[in-house]
């Protein structure tokens, strides 16, 4: 499922797409989505798997940590560079630990502990806000090479 | 979607022909794990060239479906991991160490007829 946003009033941002993430369907869906918008920033080749995958990885977070939520899919430029923004929110328990959830090998959930390190690796940044009981943003961004 | 599933002589396989949803996975897992003992295969490729993503899950269950075919007897080849693909599997660390992976299907043929020559050479 995915709907349309007005513009973002923020400098350099542009409309937005968001994606409801609630089931395992809704991973590919979101996956896909990003795909596109990649490629037609201009993204190729082993970038566009990189996006994809990155993705897949924060919406099954989602799924498997808050059980529902979304991915806001959005373009950013820097400098006129151009970059896709992937935002995904819940409203889940939060992560008590960031740092620790950062560290490579943690995982409290059924995965392979590679979550949220994995996708900082895939992307050029990365920020995350995580409050107890009050779910968990994470923004990832990707500029054109 | 679910995969289709053929059997050719003593292997079956699985061709996968469009991106898979978490259950499609798993049902995929089932599907061989029963099919193995079904048709009495010796072998079992899985082909994932048309799959543009293989994230933690993907990664993971076919480890699980090639442990679980080794307990039936069989064998597994995972045939088909595009070069992007392997480029961000490595990213991510995600690793199919003690799975065996061919080129493509004709590789993974080669590789399955090899090892039944070889299993019949020892009997």
């Amino acid at each position: 499922m995915s709907s349309s946003r007005a513009p973002s009033a923020e400098p350099g941002q542009r409309d937005e797409s968001v994606v409801a993430i609630g089931s395992s369907a809704d991973i590919v869906t979101a996956r896909q989505q990003g795909r596109a918008l990649a490629a037609s920033l201009g993204f190729a080749g082993s970038d566009l798997t990189v996006i994809a995958t990155a993705i897949s990885e924060l919406a099954r977070n989602i799924i498997e940590y808050a059980t529902k939520g979304e991915i806001v899919l959005s373009q950013d430029d820097a400098d006129g560079r151009p970059g896709i923004v992937i935002v995904a929110r819940d409203e889940g328990p939060g992560i008590p630990d960031v740092s620790r959830a950062l560290s490579a090998g943690y995982s409290t959930g059924m995965g392979l502990g590679l979550g949220l390190p994995g996708v900082r690796r895939l992307m050029d940044e990365f920020e995350i806000t995580s409050n107890a009981g009050r779910g968990t943003t994470v923004a990832v961004r990707k500029w054109l090479p | 979607m679910r995969v289709p599933i053929l059997k050719q002589s003593q292997y079956v396989i699985a061709s996968i022909q469009s991106a898979l949803s978490d259950e499609d996975l798993l049902q995929l897992r089932d599907d061989l794990v029963q099919n193995v003992g079904r048709y009495r295969s010796r072998g079992v490729i899985v082909d994932v060239t048309v799959l543009d993503v293989m994230d933690s899950f993907a990664v993971r269950t076919l480890r699980a479906i090639a442990h679980m075919i080794r307990l039936r007897g069989a064998e597994t080849v995972i045939v088909g991991i595009q070069p992007e693909v392997a480029f961000a599997m490595v990213q991510l660390g995600l690793t199919l160490e003690d799975v065996t992976t061919a080129l493509d299907l004709e590789e993974g043929l080669a590789y399955l007829n090899h090892q039944m020559a070889g299993a019949a050479h020892v009997k």
